[in-house]
């Protein structure tokens, strides 16, 4: 016999939710206009996380849900990041080496992509 | 017998059991059906109408290679042949055969199942892979295509006049009707096994389908996303993969093998899972090594995508990635080993005997061990060198896909046709053919190995005079093939209507599935079934199958 | 009578309410990990082709309203409180809450769509910032901007028709709801929660993505 649905969350706690991710929102926005450098980037993906992870655990219940359902969450980002991660390092270690001699003076066509800044 | 008007005629009393092929009558009892093992059916016809499809384009192939310069087609009509004979053959044959057919009939029954957790989600994967199927016959019909499975890019974007998105479109809906399966495994096995069905105690089948399952949920979507880039730039003429717009082929190749790579997986696991059963069945004993078996399957599922740059090693990633990737590569015969060596010790001191099951098994152990060994000659960066994109490369994975996972699954319909039809085929024809397979198989494919090595590329119409002798040899194995395959057709369709009573379990084998009637009622088991023992209990001493049905 | 009203409820191939239950739940979270590989290929282009043309595609970025941005993702956060109110007044069984709060959700999807086609991508196009269609920019980077307005236009794209069908679902339990289909079963209001709520999330990490990477200080 299997437990019974999932639990019943009380308004409050979906109206202050509401309000830490509007919170999170503008504040996201407003530090767009401060120039951090590179720092911007992490900022923005760092509060964009925290909002992802808010709105999973009170509004989609991840919280109440049995450990298969977390260990599913845990699995598609995972995979994402080993999706994105491994083929941004291919792009970003192409010109780490100096060309080998044998494949100098070749009739193919090489793009050399540069990374960024 | 007397002559009776049809309103009083009694059929005898062993033609009233009800099961799931005579409960309801008519075309939509089938089309709308929501049981799983009617839907098993409805795949099995799709997938083997596909699979003619695609050995018909093989069989240009391989009389157009009898002569150095193309015995009876155009290169580009080639091209289109072997585009259409790997689309065909992975996307419609192999990927759907073993879990939709064997999978979707024997999980619920292997786990004491009423049916699959979401029956007609189930019936909804089967007509999105009819509508993809409709896409690709299109293709086919209205020219051919002829960018290879693989769509690389510029080519497929920018430089063909062929009927491109319609394979593509056809590509991707076939994705969501793999996804949508693979859901429906997982949340069944999750959920719906019988009381006192451990983990632990799960045929193996199960396992591997399970892991299968996990490859088609995170891989599918990527080639999914993939196939709509690749339509979007060739329709708007944009520039995601188009170097001159400062696009990228490689990200193509980075996206698709990430696909791709997992996909020939999704092929293998499932036929893996079957060949436990069947040394199990055919050596009576349980299987050697269990846990790893099992485990394996998921060591499989998980490595398989972090090795995808293997594709790539001469497409011009960075030599950091490739080393990875080789790495990773190397490392993932290793699951694969642990299940051969399981099965071999599962073998050894077992009552094995050789009906036509256990020779498609003994033949996959075999050849999936050819096949897996010449991948990490490739999977070795320097040996990738010269070997890519030959026949070196083409004979390794026929290895492992023909002699590997088709095998599988003629192994798998063997064994199982029995529960599925109530019927059994002529064990002696059965032989015959699997003897005619493996031999056809290996004449067709080992001189391939040999070709590749000596330099010729894959996807030429045209051969250099030199190859010829070795190109005639595989051509002749190919007609063997072929005979080997139309064998089953015949005698399948025999048994429906000649073959003895099978009986509940004509193997003598343990399993759930084996516990009810055949062919099965419709809820496949009149009371739930309460499993106390471990999968595979034969005991220390059982005797071996006989293979006559009493 | 009650057992008959049970059985109802329970599809045949289940046990009890709590096994369908968590099959569905299960179900759901299993697609939705699908979609995460879905637009997780786009964000690894995106990611990539970022990484390689930074300067290009900060122009882009700077293109995009960021007014409009942001406000479409305070319309999407409150969709999703109007939502998971939906899904606790179904677990409640309260019929007029569903309805409306449904509804409420579902006006703010519109205008979510609303502001995306109508004031974001006609402005885009009309300012020649459209690829393949009209796009006129002929400055610095201009084909690394093509190539971020590219990803620009798919990836928001996909993500409105991921809404539009997320307002279709909505639409269709509205009607389910007013026909009183969710007295003693409402696993469908959560799993369609379970959906808008991911559609959501996206866009939370869409907005800084696409308009905020590179930083909006540079005027």
């Amino acid at each position: 016999m299997t437990e019974q649905a999932s639990h019943v969350e009380s308004k409050k706690l979906y109206v202050s939710i509401w309000i830490i991710l509007l919170f999170f929102t503008a504040l996201t926005t407003g530090v767009a206009f401060i120039d951090l450098g590179s720092l911007n980037t992490v900022v923005a993906l760092a509060i964009a996380i925290c909002k992802a992870g808010i709105v999973v655990l009170f509004f989609m219940h991840a919280r109440h849900s049995e450990k298969l359902v977390r260990v599913v969450i845990g699995v598609a980002i995972f995979w994402l990041l080993i999706l994105i991660v491994i083929s941004t390092t291919d792009f970003a270690t192409r010109n780490l080496l100096p060309t080998p001699p044998w494949l100098q003076n070749q009739t193919i066509v090489v793009h050399h992509l540069t990374p960024g800044p | 017998m007397g002559i009776a008007s049809s309103a009083t005629l009694q059929p005898p009393a062993e033609d009233i059991r009800v099961h799931y092929l005579n409960a309801k009558y008519g075309i939509k009892s089938w089309l709308l059906t929501t049981d799983h093992k009617r839907i098993a059916w409805l795949y099995f016809l799709s997938t083997t109408f596909f699979f003619i499809v695609g050995g018909l384009a093989a069989t240009v192939m391989r009389l157009n290679l009898i002569t150095p310069q193309g015995a009876i087609v155009e290169p580009e009509t080639y091209n289109k042949m072997f585009t259409i004979h790997g689309t065909v053959m992975i996307f419609f044959f192999l990927a759907p055969a073993v879990p939709t057919v064997l999978g979707n009939f024997l999980i619920p029954m292997m786990i004491g199942a009423r049916d699959v957790a979401f029956p007609k989600l189930n019936l909804l994967s089967w007509y999105i892979f009819i509508t993809a199927g409709a896409f690709l016959l299109y293709s086919v019909i209205a020219g051919g295509v002829d960018t290879g499975w693989t769509f690389y890019t510029p080519l497929s974007t920018s430089y063909l006049n062929t009927h491109v998105i319609s394979a593509a479109m056809a590509v991707f809906i076939s994705g969501f009707s793999s996804i949508l399966t693979g859901l429906n495994f997982i949340v069944t096995i999750h959920k719906m096994r019988a009381p006192g069905l451990t983990w632990f105690r799960l045929p193996l089948f199960i396992w591997s389908m399970y892991a299968a399952s996990i490859i088609f949920v995170l891989a599918m979507p990527v080639i999914a996303i993939t196939m709509v880039l690749l339509i979007l730039e060739r329709l708007f003429h944009v520039g995601i993969f188009d170097p001159a717009l400062g696009g990228d082929p490689i990200l193509f190749q980075h996206l698709f093998w990430f696909f791709g790579h997992p996909e020939v997986y999704i092929l293998i696991l499932p036929s893996m899972g079957v060949i436990s059963e069947l040394v199990a069945a055919f050596s009576r004993r349980r299987v050697f090594g269990y846990g790893f078996v099992a485990f394996s399957s998921f060591g499989i599922a998980i490595v398989s995508f972090v090795v995808w740059g293997h594709h790539m090693f001469l497409s011009g990633e960075s030599l950091y990635a490739g080393i990875f990737f080789s790495a990773m590569s190397m490392a993932v015969a290793i699951p694969s080993a642990v299940k051969v060596f399981n099965w071999t010790a599962t073998l050894y001191k077992g009552s094995v005997s050789f009906e036509a099951p256990m020779l498609y098994a003994l033949g996959f152990i075999g050849l999936f061990t050819i096949g897996g060994l010449t991948g990490v000659f490739l999977a070795t960066l320097a040996l990738d060198q010269t070997l890519h994109d030959t026949y070196f490369v083409v004979a390794h994975f026929h290895y492992v896909m023909v002699g590997g996972a088709i095998m599988g699954y003629m192994g798998g319909l063997h064994y199982w046709w029995p529960k599925m039809t109530g019927k059994m085929y002529p064990d002696y024809w059965a032989r015959l053919a699997a003897l005619i397979i493996f031999l056809g198989f290996n004449l067709t494919f080992g001189p391939q190995f040999i070709l590749g090595f000596l330099g010729m590329p894959r996807r030429y119409a045209m051969y250099p005079p030199n190859f010829q002798f070795l190109n005639i040899m595989s051509s002749a194995g190919a007609s063997i093939l072929a005979v080997g395959y139309l064998m089953p057709i015949i005698y399948f369709i025999w048994s429906l209507k000649y073959g003895k009573d099978a009986g509940p379990n004509p193997w003598k084998a343990k399993g759930l599935e084996w516990e009810t009637a055949s062919p099965p009622p419709t809820h496949n088991f009149e009371v739930t079934p309460i499993v106390t023992e471990e999968a595979y209990a034969y005991g220390s001493h059982a005797e071996p199958v006989k293979a006559t049905a009493s | 009578m009650s057992e008959a009203h049970e059985a109802t409820l329970v599809a045949e191939q289940f046990d009890d309410q709590g096994q369908q239950y968590q099959a569905a739940s299960l179900g759901m979270w299993i697609f939705l990990s699908t979609e995460v590989l879905f637009f997780g290929g786009l964000i690894a282009s995106y990611t990539i082709y970022r990484y390689l043309y930074l300067p290009g595609f900060e122009i882009g970025s700077r293109h995009l309203s960021v007014f409009w941005g942001a406000t479409n993702t305070a319309v999407l956060i409150c969709s999703s409180l109007t939502m998971a109110l939906a899904v606790r007044a179904a677990q409640l069984r309260k019929r007029k809450q569903i309805i409306g709060l449904l509804f409420v959700t579902l006006i703010f999807g519109l205008v979510f769509l609303f502001i995306k086609f109508g004031m974001e991508w006609r402005h885009e196009y009309m300012d020649g910032l459209a690829p393949a269609l009209n796009f006129t920019y002929s400055g610095l980077h201009a084909r690394h901007v093509e190539l971020f307005m590219i990803f620009y236009f798919i990836l928001t794209g996909l993500h409105a028709l991921h809404m539009i069908i997320g307002v279709g679902v909505l639409t269709g339990l509205i009607i389910l709801a007013s026909r009183d289909a969710f007295k003693t079963n409402c696993n469908a209001v959560e799993i369609a929660g379970l959906y808008w709520h991911f559609v959501d999330i996206v866009w939370i990490f869409l907005f800084p993505l696409l308009y905020l990477i590179g930083g909006r200080y540079h005027l």
